[in-house]
């Protein structure tokens, strides 16, 4: 069943940042932390729509609070935790913290840290080798000027690109409506994009996805469950779509996910050393950079003595 | 067999590139002139939207991607724009994730008469950040070098061109009289009036010595440059086609550093240039690079 498949990813996600809240309250991590809970329906729902619809050669471009995305695409959540913590053997080998991890084996490339970047490169990426891209950006990235100039160059290259704008109608705390007076998608289809606006209910998004043309924009209203970084919470009101959707499914069934899902992040946080079967840096050339070489080279013979990942 | 000018030679690397199916990305290529001649008539250049922003991030994607760009920026003072995601992506890029991002960027210079922006060279703008190489290339052999050096390795490259040089076909080795009084270390344009200023002041009687400085990072002084520069009577003055607070003061005080002789700069004047011809802001002319030298040594 889809939904189960969607819901299994996102209980990842939520289990994942809610340790990871944890773990930031008690110190463990201090790094900047983008947690991405509220909104992880978006990347689940979409990646497995992807998966489902036989696009696997792909890439995927993401900026901040992209632990779901990571993790929906298949990355190692031992890695992430690694990361988070700025190990060596973390998915961006230390260098990314939270905002700029990245995942070679899914295609899924860091972002820099400037808001929205990440929309010019995945047009410029995907007019150079036309292969199927998803770029995911912020509702206040949508704002930046290349933002705009990508989704029409784009348009103008009828590529094959889908831009997902997470709606969660906040840059840090100012409301969408306070920094604009127009919406995305009403500018994406001025560019001759698609372009539609839905909410993060998997089932009306995977409509979306399917009904829509390439290139196509929607804008996916979402809500942001925690603080823009760092763990708190702005509002212990704020809607929760897993909530929501944990509510529609069979009550056994939610608590055998969450169970598993808490298994794995444990493991993941937990299981610091050694055993991360798909080395972090997997996919790039061995021994990069001197200062990563040791841990990369662990990795490898881990996998060789463990077997597979 | 005929000697080729740094156009042509510009040019025909440029047709062999998109031959080898890379990439050659920018504004207005094929309009007015094909960036003063330097590139092939065809059709298969990519023409980007004017979104100085926005396309440098094109080329970026584009070079994620492995296509190898040569990413045209027709004036230098559009680096301003262009930067960006050149410094914090493509320069980046090794060492956050390891993915190589390479991409090579021509930038082009020109002076007189273009007002505050288009004029001059910028490649100061980069020449501060880490991840790029930063040459100013003015002779073929000196473009088909960095070229090669792009090709043949993975790193982001910036080009700091100048129109002046395009007809230039020789290559332009050091001017090494015995025992210099002073010693001149030109970078872009400036080369061509510095060599020229070294041989007139011949007549004179002063000995001038020129090392031309095309690769600006990584800056590396040669045994020959180190070895005038420790003999000269007055030490150096490193002349740039850029404001001096930039590529000329770092690499004088790398040259001070090594050498231990006295360096001093001469660049743009420090003031913004407008379009009338009596507000150009011109790189070291021949005759200003003359008094400085008799400045200097005759005091």
């Amino acid at each position: 069943m889809i939904l189960h498949r969607i819901y299994e990813r996102a209980a990842l996600c939520r289990a994942f940042e809610e340790e990871c809240f944890r773990r930031i309250k008690a110190g463990q991590v201090t790094c900047p932390v983008y947690l991405s809970a509220g909104q992880e329906y978006i990347p689940a729902t979409v990646s497995v729509w992807l998966d489902e619809r036989g696009i696997t050669d792909r890439q995927i471009f993401v900026q901040h609070r992209c632990h779901s995305h990571y993790l929906c695409f298949g990355g190692d959540p031992r890695a992430l935790a690694l990361e988070l913590r700025g190990d060596p053997r973390g998915c961006a080998g230390g260098m990314g913290g939270s905002a700029s991890i990245h995942w070679p084996p899914a295609n899924l490339y860091g972002h820099d840290g400037l808001m929205g970047t990440q929309v010019p490169i995945a047009v410029g990426a995907c007019y150079a080798n036309r292969k199927p891209t998803i770029c995911f950006l912020g509702d206040a990235a949508a704002e930046e000027d290349y933002v705009l100039a990508a989704l029409g160059w784009a348009s103008t290259q009828s590529l094959p690109i889908l831009f997902v704008a997470e709606d969660n109608d906040l840059a840090i705390l100012t409301k969408k409506r306070v920094r604009r007076s127009w919406n995305i998608h009403e500018v994406a289809k001025g560019f001759g994009l698609t372009a539609d606006v839905v909410s993060d209910v998997p089932e009306e998004l995977w409509r979306a996805l399917d009904d829509c043309k390439w290139p196509l924009l929607l804008n996916v209203r979402t809500t942001r469950k925690y603080w823009h970084a760092g763990a708190g919470c702005d509002d212990p009101n704020t809607f929760d779509r897993h909530l929501a959707v944990s509510a529609a499914l069979d009550a056994g069934y939610v608590m055998d996910v969450r169970f598993k899902a808490l298994e794995q992040v444990k493991m993941a946080w937990e299981n610091q050393c050694p055993r991360i079967g798909n080395f972090a840096r997997c996919g790039l050339p061995l021994g990069h950079e001197g200062v990563h070489r040791n841990a990369h080279e662990e990795f490898i013979q881990i996998d060789v003595q463990s077997g597979s990942h | 067999m005929a000697t080729m000018t740094l156009r042509e030679t510009i040019r025909d690397l440029t047709a062999a590139h998109l031959d080898a199916r890379h990439l050659v990305m920018g504004q207005c290529l094929s309009a007015v002139g094909w960036c003063g001649n330097t590139l092939p008539r065809r059709q298969d250049m990519t023409e980007l939207p004017c979104s100085d922003v926005a396309g440098s991030g094109f080329a970026v994607g584009a070079a994620l991607a492995g296509r190898r760009p040569i990413y045209v920026i027709r004036y230098q003072g559009f680096n301003w724009l262009a930067a960006s995601f050149i410094v914090n992506y493509a320069a980046k890029s090794k060492a956050l994730w390891g993915r190589p991002c390479p991409l090579l960027v021509r930038s082009i210079a020109m002076e007189g008469q273009i007002g505050p922006v288009a004029g001059s060279s910028h490649h100061s703008v980069y020449h501060r950040m880490p991840g790029i190489k930063n040459f100013a290339p003015m002779t073929p052999g000196e473009w088909r070098s960095a070229y090669e050096e792009f090709m043949a390795g993975d790193d982001v490259v910036f080009l700091s061109e100048h129109r002046g040089a395009y007809d230039n076909a020789e290559e332009l080795p050091p001017l090494r009289p015995e025992r210099p009084e002073i010693v001149l270390f030109p970078i872009s344009i400036t080369r061509f009036s510095a060599a020229q200023a070294a041989i007139e002041m011949l007549v004179e009687s002063a000995r001038v010595a020129v090392h031309h400085i095309s690769v600006l990072k990584p800056f590396q002084l040669s045994l020959e440059a180190s070895a005038d520069l420790r003999a000269s009577v007055y030490g150096g003055v490193v002349l740039d086609d850029d404001y001096p607070d930039g590529v000329a003061k770092a690499l004088a005080f790398d040259i001070a550093t090594v050498s231990g002789r006295p360096m001093r700069v001469m660049g743009l004047a420090e003031r913004t240039a407008g379009f009338a011809k009596r507000l150009d802001n011109l790189p070291p002319s021949k005759d200003e690079i003359k008094n400085l030298i008799r400045k200097v040594c005759y005091p």
